[in-house]
């Protein structure tokens, strides 16, 4: 269960953030992160940030869905 | 006799009287300038050369009113100009009908007219008549309007599903989920900033050019609500063939992919108002994207697909990134947000 | 990538080959059964590997009794219903939210913020928060209860429905007819309860348990662990989703929920009765509590639509074995849970699995 997205913190007063996903700013609370700095990488669930995320750990994933997307790009040129 | 000049639309604006008249004369034809509407009969009388006659109607309850993109009355005009596309032909006239909620402001009724008038203008297409209503305050939600549109079809151009055949091609002329999503980010109860944008825009040109330019054209359709997954489905019903699809092919904006995870939402299923599917011969394929990647409208068109021979209940199904298969259904009908 | 997919096949040929028999998987994440369902990953997997799907949806668990309470409190005049969009469809006996007339005072909310600060707005009505989710939601609404305590706004109340994956993966586990040989653990549950709350699993019933995220690959490298765990013969909870989750999880929020709620016994659906599996605010919060402001209980269960979502919660039966599925009950017109919401295992199956002609 559960949609979490990355988001970053790009605002930030007591526990009240906005955060940005590509582009789109949702409020979020960090009530449940008291330690978030602006900039910070998060997990938000249901308008709370639930965790910090681990930038390197999030890369390989990340550089593994751009591995994905390279291969379909390859294969797409390959067929026409 | 000068008469008061209103800053919003009172229940008399619609009476058929002195505040009509105002109406009409003062914020309406300005706008709507043609020597066709300038008579103000009860009917427009157009002279077309053809037999061959595309008819379509329309009606736009967006809310809010003004979106990046675009706002109602673009809509409405862009709406009725792509069903006419689509059909293969080339709009020439359409109607604009208007119910106004009482109360609703001058200043956002001149914007919309405004915009109407403009969108109409690009497309060279002629407002030729139309029609206002008032209603009191709360039964319509400030403006409802209703467009319909007559088009010339293309000189043999016959598109429809009966062309199909296995083999053929699906192609779309860009990115999709951008209108919806835009929409969604507007709403009071979940609504979000974004730089998202609507894709609205009348894409008559582009496909007129891909008619008059290729042939093996086989048929067309706006993926408007329902979004991809419904134009699709609709054709695989139609035509009882399988749609084959893959994921790597569909142009989606990184912002409106991640705006509708963020929401639980699946872009096929979101709304386009800029979009054409088009199911071609396999021979012009390449040369379709080539138009239409030349063209303003198309820039990130891409072959999404092919149509496939099946003794099974026709379905749309999809190749995903890792190599797996889905099928994609017809979407309910309304997205709703969730958190599961 | 191919090589992955290739090296995470291999692991599970060999595990089933030694298994001797198939190997089921249990996945306890209605996000991990729409993940797999989109990618298309049961397709890429050996033949005797089945996964199941488990109660991993808390709509799909949701008893039709807590509905009908639900929908009870919707025809108040004095009450604001607040819920996430994920229940407006879900059947009760009387409808749903949805086909509710009374549809102008039920509000659809993306965070229990929103709900909160829909009870700021309209200081006449009281607002009655539907609160359902596992663990990843639960800190949520307890940090709300306790904001709405400090601030005394006391129109505003949840009615409970948030529930404990931990117990229902034991309670499955006791069912001696259960064919479960690891569990694929959700994610984001685990961000907040930590894999290490796996551990009684493991080391009680030697199951593994990998908590695994939710693109494919994840997803795909989390059954090739399990099944190097099977080969080895070394069962363990353990994290492969190791950007967000840790072993302890997030202590605050799992403070902020043990001081807002208890744990009591609760009904699931389709697996009846739980112990200690969802949460009852605290007798300190009580006023909050919609269940006592109201007086109310959640309704007795009397299916007797022929729904089998509960054999399907549990893995005993794939959807397509239930005679409901796709024919009356559909996506458009469902019967159950697990085909309203769009994790359910009935929705994911008719809407990514393959349909032949009846007459076919």
């Amino acid at each position: 269960m559960c949609l979490a997205i990355p988001a970053r913190i790009v605002k930030l007063e007591d526990d009240r953030a906005i955060v940005d996903a590509m582009g789109n700013q949702f409020n979020a609370k960090t009530t449940l992160l008291p330690n978030v700095k602006l900039g910070d990488l998060v997990l938000i669930h249901a308008g709370f940030a639930i965790s910090m995320i681990d930038e390197d750990e999030a890369r390989k994933t990340w550089q593994l869905i751009e591995e994905i997307d390279e291969f379909n790009d390859t294969q797409n040129k390959v067929s026409g | 006799m000068s008469q008061k000049e209103h800053d919003k639309i009172l229940l008399a604006h619609g009476g058929g009287g002195q505040l009509s008249d105002q109406l009409i004369r003062k914020h309406i034809l300005p706008r709507f300038a043609n020597n066709t509407l300038a008579e103000l009969t009860d009917s427009a009388k157009l002279n077309l050369d053809s037999k061959s006659i595309c008819f379509t109607t329309d009606s736009y309850v967006v809310k809010p009113l003004f979106f990046p993109g675009g706002d109602i009355g673009k809509l409405a005009v862009c709406g009725t100009i792509n069903d006419l596309a689509v059909s293969g032909a080339k709009p020439v006239a359409i109607s604009v009908a208007l119910i106004i909620e009482e109360g609703l402001s001058f200043d956002v009724l001149d914007k919309i007219l405004d915009s109407i008038a403009a969108t109409a203008a690009q497309s060279n297409v002629a407002i030729v008549t139309g029609d206002t209503k008032t209603v009191e305050t709360g039964a319509a939600d400030q403006i409802f309007i209703n467009t319909s549109g007559i088009g010339v079809r293309l000189d043999g151009v016959e598109l429809g599903f009966g062309n199909i055949k296995a083999g053929d091609k699906i192609l779309i002329n860009g990115s999709i989920g951008d209108h919806g999503m835009t929409i969604m980010s507007l709403r009071q109860d979940i609504g979000f900033q974004s730089q998202l944008k609507s894709d609205c825009a009348a894409i008559a040109d582009l496909t007129c050019k891909l008619l008059t330019e290729t042939k093996g054209i086989k048929f067309m359709r706006d993926p408007t609500r329902g979004g991809l997954a419904a134009t699709l489905n609709e054709i695989a019903q139609q035509t009882s063939f399988d749609i084959r699809i893959n994921d790597a092919r569909i142009p989606i904006n990184p912002t409106v992919q991640a705006a509708a995870d963020a929401l639980g939402f699946d872009v096929l299923n979101i709304a386009n108002e800029g979009k054409f599917v088009s199911v071609v011969a396999t021979e012009i394929a390449d040369d379709c994207v080539k138009i239409c990647q030349r063209h303003p409208l198309g820039q990130q068109a891409a072959i999404i697909g092919e149509v496939v021979e099946t003794n099974d209940a026709p379905v749309v199904e999809t190749t995903t990134r890792i190599g797996g298969r889905r099928i994609i259904q017809m979407p309910y009908g309304r997205e709703l947000p969730r958190i599961c | 990538m191919l090589r992955r997919i290739r090296q995470a096949q291999l692991l599970m040929d060999a595990a089933c080959e030694i298994a001797g028999r198939p190997i089921n998987i249990m996945e306890v994440c209605g996000t991990h059964t729409v993940s797999i369902f989109r990618n298309g990953i049961r397709g890429t997997l050996p033949k005797s590997m089945k996964l199941l799907s488990g109660p991993g949806c808390p709509v799909c668990v949701t008893h039709q009794g807590y509905i009908d309470t639900v929908l009870e409190l919707a025809d108040r005049n004095d009450c604001l219903i607040a819920t996430y969009g994920d229940m407006i469809r879900v059947p009760g006996k009387g409808g749903s939210l949805e086909t509710r007339k009374s549809a102008g005072n039920i509000k659809i909310v993306l965070s229990s913020e929103d709900a909160l600060q829909l009870a700021r707005d309209n200081p006449s009505k009281t607002v009655v928060f539907v609160a359902v989710g596992f663990e990843t939601t639960t800190p949520a609404t307890a940090v709300v209860v306790k904001q709405a305590a400090k601030e005394g706004i006391n129109n505003f109340c949840i009615l409970s429905n948030h529930k404990l994956v931990v117990p229902a993966m034991q309670a499955l586990l006791s069912d001696k007819n259960n064919k479960i040989d690891a569990f694929l653990c959700p994610g984001h549950v685990s961000v907040i309860i930590g894999y290490g709350a796996f551990k009684p699993i493991t080391e009680q019933y030697c199951k593994p348990c990998v908590v695994a995220g939710f693109e494919p690959m994840q997803i795909i490298e989390g059954l090739a662990e399990i099944c190097r765990q099977i080969i080895e013969g070394k069962p363990e909870a353990k994290t492969l989703y190791t950007a967000v989750v840790t072993e302890k999880g997030n202590l605050i929020a799992q403070n902020i929920i043990s001081e807002c709620f208890e744990p009591m016994d609760g009904y699931w659906r389709g697996l009846g009765k739980i112990p200690k599996s969802t949460l009852q605010l605290r007798e300190k919060f009580g006023k909050f509590d919609a269940f006592k402001r109201f007086g109310v209980t959640e309704k007795p269960e009397n299916d007797t639509t022929g729904c089998r979502c509960g054999e399907v919660l549990c893995g005993l039966i794939d959807p397509p074995k239930c005679e409901l599925f796709g024919n009356v009950c559909e996506p458009q017109t469902p019967v159950g849970p697990c085909m309203v919401s769009s994790e359910g295992a009935c929705a994911a199956w008719f809407k990514y699995g393959r349909r032949k002609k009846q007459n076919g």
